[in-house]
């Protein structure tokens, strides 16, 4: 029994981190919400160099083969900086999802997205906002219990403005055809199934992220901002929101961490396990977000400062690939309660 | 990360099933009532005699020097084969650590060997009429004195309260001011207390669940010799803090007993469907989140403490979310039964024969003991955050 990630890991988060700190600082993104794509210049490639746009790809499709445990410190990097390129959609959710399915589509795309020349957009049943679909190369989308790999010139776009500035939100009308289809039935079922998993399971490590970095700001604000003659930080009500924040997000914290494991060892338990972190997590970031905005006072209220791009990232996430509700119905059934008959 | 047990583990998880599902006392009466102790007492000798009552101390106390990922297996068996509350988890978890950290030999061999079995039942005096979160301001005191046979050692004065099981206990382990001069931490002893000695009086108070729970102990002259104060003279207060070790947070209050509560109420939910409806499906699915929330956190931190590392205050983190889980869910089975839901006794027409309800206003407890969940806060953000103390 051993509940750690190990020092590959731990050595390539700080490699991320390093990474982030240099080439995303808040003012890059306060810049990126400005442009057409929402994208931090240069980012990608950065992350191309590092690995981790190939880091789900197979071996033999110029990846690294490595799984979710590998990249969940890596996502919640991504959130602690507010990164707003799709990496969940792209690594944890579209490599994965081709990888499974295999076949053509995938020998064509997964090593051009591996080496950060293609980007795939994601659309599940369950959400009909497609996350950054004008800038992809390839549109993975379900119907029903198929999935479908589509070209951007065979789907009619509607953007769509979502409350955080950095997301290229879509609506995206589209057939589905023989040519199209590249999973269909219970394969396509489970694949669809799984791609959510991956996908909730990956905004789930982003917003621990998300509230690290809003925890941690408002720390540090808090010892600053003196009023009544002392720091805010030192009054036990501000103290309290904190502690409590901390507190929650840190219980998120571990399933976040299983429901990676449990989506690498695949078994029966693991939409349970995706499903607790998802909801803990979303919740916990919700706090934090509430409190950051409550414990800073006017400023955070403003553009001015940058914590108002982490809170709404919050807004975002929690709700992307099942809210909390979502996620604690789908645990109840697996737990075998049952909604009364009506 | 790799979150399969060991062989040694699992035979380990295999023999502690075996033994409390064959030998677990079914319902018992209240661990403190009169009528319940005696019984809970039995219970710790038949695990004594197992080699199941304190798994993680050294075989010469009795124990299997299991490791604390043994420990956790332990309390998850114990309490999902519905094993009663612990008659001697005071001197367990709270006075023993103390004695293995600062013990002399002498302490060691006479003291240890009786917690186990029940031999000694030990109750703990820090909180008094005027000190309880701020327990610095106590005002108990010791005097140097001659004993009858001329030793020397110390007589105590003064009350302490809220002492549970203090009526039921044969001795008691507390602070006292035994230097005059001194103020808040400094001058205290960590003293070891006969309950049975000339100069000690025992009154019980009735907790809200309306049982003897609790006492106030009243020293009067009561002598102590020098070989029952525990640590340095003076240095008592140190002595407490610092006797709880890096695993406090998790022995407090296992994961395991929150994992055996949560599946409770998931099968309460499950065995009366037409009593939840969509709105207490969620609460349900959300209580067994946070159980299941703890036994990962106890995996991490077990795994970490292996290793070497120290979580120091996140002890407090842990404590705030147990003490909160344990009434959550409570209140949210309370909810499902409606209202039969007030019922404490035994018969057919109360949620499972009253228990939810008695063990609500036990957990109701948990916010409060072992430092408030405000003090619990102000460690975490002081100590974990850095926020400043004044």
């Amino acid at each position: 029994m051993q509940f750690e990630l190990s020092e590959d890991q731990r050595l390539m988060q700080e490699a991320v981190s390093e990474l982030l700190v240099k080439e995303c600082p808040h003012e890059a993104l306060a810049e990126a919400w400005e442009t057409e794509t929402g994208g931090v210049a240069g980012l990608w490639d950065h992350l191309a160099e590092l690995g981790i746009l190939g880091l789900t790809t197979p071996e033999s499709h110029g990846g690294l083969g490595l799984g979710p445990i590998d990249l969940v410190l890596l996502l919640e990097e991504c959130g602690r900086h507010a990164v707003p390129e799709p990496i969940a959609d792209i690594v944890a959710v579209g490599a994965p999802l081709l990888a499974e399915i295999a076949g053509p589509v995938a020998d064509r795309w997964l090593p051009k997205i591996a080496a950060g020349e293609a980007r795939v957009a994601i659309g599940l049943e369950g959400s009909p906002v497609v996350a950054h679909a004008a800038t992809a190369d390839l549109l993975l989308l379900q119907h029903g219990d198929e999935i479908h790999a589509v070209a951007p010139d065979a789907v009619s776009l509607a953007p769509l403005q979502s409350v955080d500035g950095g997301r290229r939100a879509h609506r995206v009308a589209w057939e589905p055809s023989d040519a199209t289809r590249i999973a269909s039935g219970s394969e396509g079922r489970a694949a669809a199934r799984r791609a959510f998993d991956r996908g909730a399971a990956a905004a789930a490590a982003e917003l621990l992220g998300l509230g690290r970095q809003l925890i941690d700001l408002t720390v540090e604000y808090a010892k600053g901002r003196v009023q009544f003659g002392q720091p805010i930080g030192s009054f036990q009500a501000v103290k309290h929101h904190l502690a409590n924040a901390h507190t929650k997000l840190e219980f998120a914290r571990p399933p976040v961490y299983h429901a990676a494991y449990s989506i690498q060892q695949e078994s029966e338990r693991t939409p349970l396990d995706v499903s607790t972190a998802k909801a803990l997590a979303g919740d916990a970031a919700h706090l934090c977000f509430r409190t950051a905005l409550q414990c800073h006072g006017a400023i955070a209220y403003t553009y001015e400062y940058h914590a108002h791009m982490w809170m709404k990232r919050v807004l975002v996430l929690e709700r992307q690939y099942g809210d909390a509700r979502f996620h604690r119905a789908r645990a109840a059934s697996q737990l075998g309660v049952t909604p009364a008959p009506a | 990360m790799d979150l399969r047990y060991s062989e040694r583990e699992e035979k380990f998880r295999a023999e502690c099933r075996a033994f409390f599902e064959a030998n677990v006392p079914r319902g018992l009466p209240p661990l403190d009532s009169a009528e319940g102790f005696p019984l809970h007492v039995e219970w710790e000798k038949k695990l004594y005699a197992e080699r199941l009552a304190v798994v993680d101390w050294p075989e010469e106390y009795g124990g299997r020097d299991a490791t604390l990922m043994e420990w956790l297996i332990f309390e998850e068996e114990y309490y999902r084969a519905g094993g009663p509350q612990r008659a001697t988890q005071n001197g367990i978890f709270l006075l023993a650590p103390a004695i293995f950290h600062f013990g002399t030999d002498e302490q060691k061999q006479r003291v240890l060997p009786k917690i186990p079995g029940a031999d000694e039942l030990w109750c703990q005096g820090w909180s008094e009429p005027g000190a309880g979160s701020d327990l610095a301001a106590l005002t108990s005191r010791a005097e140097r004195a001659e004993g009858p046979a001329g030793e020397s050692g110390w007589k105590l004065y003064g009350a302490k309260t809220w002492t549970t099981r203090g009526t039921f206990s044969d001795k008691t382990f507390g602070l006292f001011r035994s230097d005059p001069e001194s103020v808040r931490h400094k001058g205290l002893s960590y003293f070891l207390v006969d309950l049975n000695i000339e100069g000690v009086t025992v009154r019980p108070i009735n907790k809200l669940d309306g049982e003897e729970g609790f006492a106030e102990v009243y020293f009067d002259g009561a002598f102590v010799p020098d070989r029952d104060v525990l640590g340095e003279v003076d240095r008592g207060w140190y002595v407490a803090m610092a006797t709880t070790g890096p695993e406090r947070g998790l022995t407090l209050r296992s994961p395991g007993r929150f994992m055996a509560m949560a599946d409770r109420l998931v099968e309460l939910a499950r065995r009366s469907p037409e009593l939840v409806d969509a709105a207490l499906r969620d609460r349900v699915a959300e209580r067994w989140m946070e159980a299941e929330a703890y036994r990962l956190y106890g995996l991490w931190t077990a795994t970490r403490i292996e290793a070497g590392v120290d979580p120091g205050a996140e002890s407090s983190v842990m404590k705030l979310h147990w003490s909160q889980l344990d009434i959550d869910i409570h209140e949210t089975a309370l909810d499902i039964a409606g209202p039969v839901g007030e019922l404490l006794d035994d018969s057919e027409l109360g949620l499972d024969r009253g228990r939810w309800m008695k063990d609500y206003l036990f957990g109701l407890a948990n916010p409060i003991w072992g430092g408030t969940s405000e003090i619990q806060r102000n460690i975490v953000a002081e100590r974990i955050l850095g926020m400043p103390r004044k």
